[in-house]
């Protein structure tokens, strides 16, 4: 359990960072790295959690295409790959203060209601269990996904052709 | 390992990614803290189905990721199209639908 928490604590540590500078950075570029770290940060809590599949997902599907996807975003739309002066809003301290509000809020309420709920320790759920689950119980939502990626496809197609 | 560590991890990410849609100029920056936002909610979704031992938590995380998938092509699209009829994407230029 120990080792759990603090294996849980260094990534949550570089998870936050690498989430400020994802926010806070100058460089589209570096900001789009900052997310690989982060998302990998989010692959090994879904470890931690039992949740291999998941894990594994995350890798290949965020790091994998997502991220890459952001970058071709970055480069057809001309950013500077240095420094860039006007990332931002003239106003941040607004946003910044509504995120703070909603932080304490959500803090609050789950300190108040999950205070000493602990985790069970052996939970590994199986890539067996999570097929098994989406191809009996799931196989609707399932489907509705997959002509949802297909429509997201000819419509990402449909837009950003040149006429 | 207590539940609430997860939960309070994933709400860190939330509020940063708020921060960072409502703070950030560039189309592409909003994107990303977009995928900032959906990734602190899978985070609750598999420690929610871990703490009630139920598959579900992990099937409709998988879900998410499907839909993120979609929605970062659909959004880069239209950053895309942004960019070729306006020559920027900067977002707080786009106020000609304001009253």
């Amino acid at each position: 359990m120990v080792a759990q928490n603090v294996f849980f604590g260094i990534m949550a540590l570089v998870m936050i960072c690498s989430a400020l500078k994802v926010v806070s950075t100058k460089n589209v570029v570096h900001a789009a790295l900052w997310l690989v770290v982060l998302l990998a940060g989010v692959a090994g809590q879904f470890l931690l959690l039992g949740a291999e599949f998941v894990g594994v997902t995350q890798i290949l599907v965020y790091i994998g295409a997502v991220v890459v996807l952001l970058l071709f975003g970055v480069m057809l739309t001309k950013a500077s790959l240095g420094e860039e002066a006007d990332l931002n809003m003239p106003n941040r301290a607004l946003p910044a203060v509504i995120a703070a509000l909603m932080f304490g809020v959500m803090t609050y309420a789950l300190i108040d209601t999950f205070r000493d709920t602990e985790l069970p320790r052996e939970s590994v759920t199986t890539t067996a269990m999570v097929s098994d689950s989406i191809f009996s119980d799931y196989i609707v939502p399932f489907e509705a996904v997959s002509v949802l990626l297909l429509a997201a496809l000819i419509g990402a197609v449909v837009v950003a052709r040149k006429e | 390992m207590l539940l609430v560590q997860f939960l309070l991890l994933s709400s860190v990410l939330f509020c940063i990614g708020v921060y960072g849609v409502l703070a950030r100029k560039n189309g592409v920056m909003v994107l990303m803290s977009i995928e900032l936002i959906l990734n602190a909610v899978n985070i609750n979704l598999v420690a929610f189905g871990t703490m009630t031992n139920n598959i579900a938590g992990e099937v409709f995380a998988l879900f998410v990721i499907a839909i993120a998938a979609a929605e970062v092509g659909v959004g880069l699209a239209i950053v895309l199209l942004i960019f070729r009829n306006r020559n920027s994407v900067d977002l707080s230029s786009m106020d000609s639908m304001k009253g």
